[in-house]
């Protein structure tokens, strides 16, 4: 087993679950963080917490446009158009 | 609903789109339209104050791009290119309206924002445990996660976002934007784009946290 010369807290750890997530982290960091997380119950949750915000989150009605808004773009197309 | 540019093996190509909207094919320009204007509006609060001020800045953009759909090459995609209109039309009229952006309305700025508060953790100089939960989160029923309510509180957390947040979270998360199509859009660094996103989803956690304990 690989022991790193820091440790990463809780605190730190927080800050870093977006990176992780992206797949930004170096390997080692990579490392670092899922060796964290495979002995923090709390770290762990707070990961799936994340991960669900994700998923509740593409759930989301996508906003439409509204009516007027529509129409009025369209006008401006026809005028657009016959310009 | 009569929808042309969805066909059954996908979208037409982009190219397809230009022709039809130059040759004036109204079903194509509402398709656009259909897609775009909501993101539009809500980018442009990065730079106006106000929602009508954005919709006004929508609109421009959109007579914008058919004055320039002719000399539309195809060297950044359709829709990179309305975003980019749109950021020009927005920062002239910031200009002209005489407000002064900050240095940069992207930028997620050197002060740090905590993802969780300092006070759910132990005292970085803690004996044994620096940095480690005090208050360890707990994991959510799945059930209320899925519940018509959560929904609304995760609009509300998301509506009370500085905008810049608002914007990059809507485009990733809600509308499934890739990180790229988010950062050519808003013109933005990867690490601002992830900083922000951080932030953004950090809030949106804390407010389904809170409401789900209160509910509990």
């Amino acid at each position: 087993m690989t022991v790193y010369a820091e440790q990463l807290s809780c605190q730190e750890l927080v800050e870093l679950v977006t990176d992780y997530l992206e797949g930004a982290l170096s390997e080692e960091e990579a490392a670092r963080f899922e060796s964290h997380i495979g002995t923090c119950t709390g770290c762990r949750v707070y990961l799936e917490q994340m991960r669900q915000t994700i998923v509740v989150l593409g759930a989301l009605t996508v906003e439409s446009v509204t009516p007027e808004a529509e129409t009025g773009l369209l006008e401006a197309f026809r005028g657009w158009r016959s310009a | 609903m009569f929808r042309p540019f969805v066909t059954v093996g996908g979208v037409v190509s982009e190219a397809q789109l230009v022709e039809a909207l130059r040759g004036g094919d109204e079903e194509a320009f509402r398709e656009l339209v259909r897609e775009y204007q909501p993101s539009l509006v809500r980018v442009a609060r990065i730079y106006v104050p106000t929602q009508a001020a954005a919709e006004d800045v929508a609109a421009e953009t959109w007579l914008g791009v058919l004055k320039g759909l002719d000399r539309f090459e195809g060297r950044s995609s359709l829709r990179t290119w309305i975003f980019r209109i749109l950021t020009n039309i927005a920062k002239t009229r910031a200009v002209r309206d005489g407000r002064t952006l900050p240095f940069s309305a992207l930028d997620p700025g050197r002060v740090p924002e905590a993802a969780v508060d300092a006070d759910r953790f132990l005292d970085p100089e803690h004996p044994r445990w620096p940095g480690h939960w005090a208050v360890s989160p707990e994991a959510w029923p799945e059930d209320a996660l899925l519940a018509a309510e959560t929904r609304e509180v995760i609009a509300e957390a998301i509506e009370a976002l500085p905008a810049t947040q608002r914007a990059v979270i809507s485009l990733r998360d809600v509308e499934g934007w890739s990180s790229e199509e988010v950062r050519n859009a808003l013109d933005l660094s990867e690490t601002n784009q992830r900083v922000l996103l951080h932030r953004a989803r950090s809030k949106v956690r804390a407010a389904l946290e809170s409401y789900l304990q209160e509910n509990a």
